[in-house]
């Protein structure tokens, strides 16, 4: 039984380019749940035509991530904001009278972000994760599309030794937005650098989080600033190579 | 008044320190008031369940309703009127001035009345508005429209305030102090009173109507709607046609909500109460009369965003919108800002490019949705007009083909690798040409890294080390 599970890694495109390093800590914390990974073949999810208005381009990109995930039981995603997309968003992209809508429903109830799947199958002891003082950021989507709190939380506790520290306003959005950044610079600059005074404000060595848009965001926005905080995503810090 | 887009009003506020001063005060202020409301409330969610339900169904009743509505308003001995428009609001309110020779109007604030600007055009028909709400009041003095819906003063410091009055006060002591809030109140209301016993017309909106009784509900926390609306002797009521409930139990619910959603009172200070025209001896105006307006709201109620006649105007999604904190109401470029602004201003206005761009200005943090007393999902709703604007052409042809080269390119699997390859390979070239992180980048990276310095991305992608690995 146990050597049979199989867990399906979709990675999302921003990590898949910008940092493979977090697919890798990915797919490692996986097999240390017990898991076989395996990694379909991918592109996007459909997001950012959803996003913009486009859902005719979003369910052709869909369809392809759907047709790809939908054989595998257990879909990991180590990104809220695509794992939101599928979960909250893919059962309602299609008409009811599309027969791509159950498919869809069928592969969005076996999607879980990467922090809601380690919580429910807490990998093995490995390599000791992150340390020193980190503000943890909920990114928008793992917090209000998919109700993750507790999870990033609770695992950063027992596999690493770093502490979590208080920060202003944690619940507020980053900025980032995915193309909302890029159409709304100088508004998602604002929130960016408010967001990035709260986390320095809170004397955090490290800005943890799950979503890579919100890392590069913050991360990027604190390197301009000059602040020595590191923007470390959620499967690095556990998986012990940040 | 302006030529600038959303763009140009955001830039604008964005620069403005004494605004974003007052922004980041209130920004506190109100979330935490909500905040602190939820806390002591501990059936807080499920009335928001109950108030969301009242206020579904009575949308899906609205025109039922309103007939009831309707019915015993005038059994009750008030005038019902039904205004298509904008235009037609204003010219039956000025219609009832003039049959009553009226020529002082004080308005208490209402959402209505500035969405279809009537204060301008009394005032071209001889019609002297005087504003008591106090935020209202001052914007008036300044020329300018409210930034906020409950909320109309929010953008200005107190020192702004003070400076106000002392230009529009001529008889105001240049030697009195009054640089504090208390000060503040009191000088406005010495001016307030004189326009209340002036009076011959009282302008409100009305934020409950119900339907059983024909009664309007209003809530304050001044104290100033009370009076408006029962000293003179003619009294107006505009109202939006979705402010319809069917009882007062739905009406209940509604007002506990309300009142913890917008400054975390149980209750507002005041809550008034009005069933036709003041009859024998009673207090209050001998003459009412209801407009009820529609403008856009049927369309709205017959498409894919009828939800957001649900919204009960508490400002809640305001105050806890990244996007409105960041550049304040005036930005929005109508009555109303924030996520409900977004969604309500393309229906008011028409959907153009300018407007368009308030739906695209979010980042679907979803944080309205979470507070919203009546649960609208304002995210969806913007997103419903994205795809309106987009099937409209509206993006940029650079937006369009990005997206259409995207889709393209993604759903084939060596075309998304070579993609995937080559801005790796491109971004890595910026990198080390910029001294080891992007720094700058053309076109559509151009805003993101104006402020942010980005490590470069690893030389193989994930698929590609993951094949390796194999
Ligand atoms: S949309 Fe909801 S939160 Fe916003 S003003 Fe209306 S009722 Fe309040």
């Amino acid at each position: 039984m146990t050597d049979t599970k199989e867990a399906a890694l979709f990675v999302t495109c921003l990590i898949d380019l910008m940092r493979p390093e977090v697919g890798m800590a990915s797919a490692r914390l996986i097999e240390r749940a017990g898991f076989t990974v395996v990694v379909p073949r991918q592109g996007c999810c459909g997001q950012p035509n959803y996003n913009a208005g486009d859902r005719k381009g979003a369910q052709v990109l869909a369809r392809a991530a759907i047709a790809a995930l939908e054989p595998y039981e257990t879909i990991v995603v180590p990104s809220g904001s695509c794992g939101g997309m599928m979960v909250r968003h893919y059962p309602t992209l299609f008409d009811a009278a599309d027969p791509w809508a159950s498919r869809a429903k069928a592969v969005a109830s076996r999607v879980l972000e990467l922090t809601q799947f380690l919580a429910r199958h807490p990998p093995s002891a490995g390599a000791p994760g992150l340390a020193g003082k980190i503000a943890y950021h909920d990114s928008c989507s793992s917090l209000r599309d998919l109700g993750v709190h507790d999870e990033p939380r609770a695992l950063l506790r027992s596999m690493t030794k770093a502490e979590d520290v208080p920060f202003a306003e944690n619940e507020t959005c980053c900025g980032f937005g995915g193309l909302f950044c890029v159409k709304y610079p100088d508004v998602a600059d604002r929130i960016a650098a408010d967001k990035c005074a709260a986390i320095i404000a809170s004397g955090a060595d490290s800005v943890v989080s799950a979503d890579l848009g919100c890392l590069l965001n913050i991360g990027g926005r604190l390197a301009r600033m000059g602040s020595p905080i590191k923007a470390v995503h959620i499967a690095e810090a556990l998986a012990g190579d940040a | 008044m302006t030529t600038l887009d959303f763009k140009g009003r955001a830039a604008k506020a964005l620069h403005d320190p004494q605004l974003t001063g007052a922004l980041a005060r209130a920004k506190g202020h109100f979330a935490l008031g909500r905040a602190a409301a939820k806390a002591r409330t501990p059936d807080f969610e499920m009335l928001r369940d109950r108030a969301t339900a009242i206020r579904r169904r009575s949308i899906a009743l609205m025109p039922d309703l309103l007939e009831r509505f309707e019915a015993r308003a005038t059994a009750a001995g008030a005038t019902v009127h039904w205004a298509a428009d904008a235009a037609d609001a204003r010219a039956i309110a000025t219609g009832i001035c003039k049959a009553h020779g009226a020529t002082r109007a004080i308005k208490s604030k209402s959402m209505a009345t500035e969405e279809i600007e009537l204060n301008a055009h009394l005032l071209s028909h001889g019609i002297t508005p005087v504003e008591t709400d106090l935020g209202e009041y001052i914007i008036q003095l300044r020329g300018e429209t409210p930034s906020h819906i409950i909320a109309p003063a929010v953008h200005l410091t107190k020192d702004q305030v003070a400076e106000t009055f002392r230009a529009a006060h001529t008889d105001l002591d240049p030697a009195r102090d009054i640089s504090e809030r208390q000060a503040l109140v009191k000088e406005a209301r010495v001016k307030l009173r004189e326009a209340f016993l002036a009076a011959d017309v009282g302008i409100t909106g009305a934020n409950i109507l119900v339907a059983e009784t024909g009664t309007i509900v209003l809530v304050s926390n001044e104290g100033n709607i009370d009076l408006t609306a029962s000293a003179p002797r003619l009294h107006i009521a505009i109202a939006g046609i979705e402010k319809v409930v069917e009882s007062w139990d739905d009406a209940g619910i509604v007002l506990r909500v309300l009142a913890r959603s917008a400054t975390g009172q149980d209750m507002s200070s005041y809550v008034t109460v009005l069933t036709g025209p003041a009859q024998g001896d009673e207090v209050g105006p001998r003459t009412s009369h209801i407009i009820l307006l529609d403008n856009g709201r049927s369309t709205l109620a017959a498409g894919n965003k009828a939800e957001m006649l649900a919204c009960i105007r508490c400002g809640a999604c305001l105050n806890h919108c990244p996007v409105y904190t960041a550049v304040g109401g005036h930005a929005y470029g109508g009555p109303y800002s924030g996520p409900m602004g977004a969604v309500l201003t393309p229906a008011i206005d028409g959907l153009t490019k300018d407007t368009a761009n308030l739906p695209n200005a979010s980042s679907f943090c979803g944080r309205c949705e979470a507070v919203c007393p009546v649960r609208i999902p304002l995210p969806m709703l913007l997103r419903h007009w994205r795809e309106d604007a987009y099937a409209a052409g509206l993006p940029t042809r650079g937006e369009r083909w990005g997206l259409g080269i995207w889709r393209a390119l993604s759903t084939r699997p060596w075309a998304y690798r070579l993609t995937q390859w080559s801005a790796a390979r491109g971004l890595r070239f910026v990198s080390w040409w910029q001294g080891g992180r992007i720094k700058r980048l053309p076109f559509a990276g151009r805003g993101f890294t104006a402020t942010r310095d980005i490590a470069p991305p690893a030389a193989k992608s994930f698929q590609a080390q993951w094949r390796g690995r194999r």
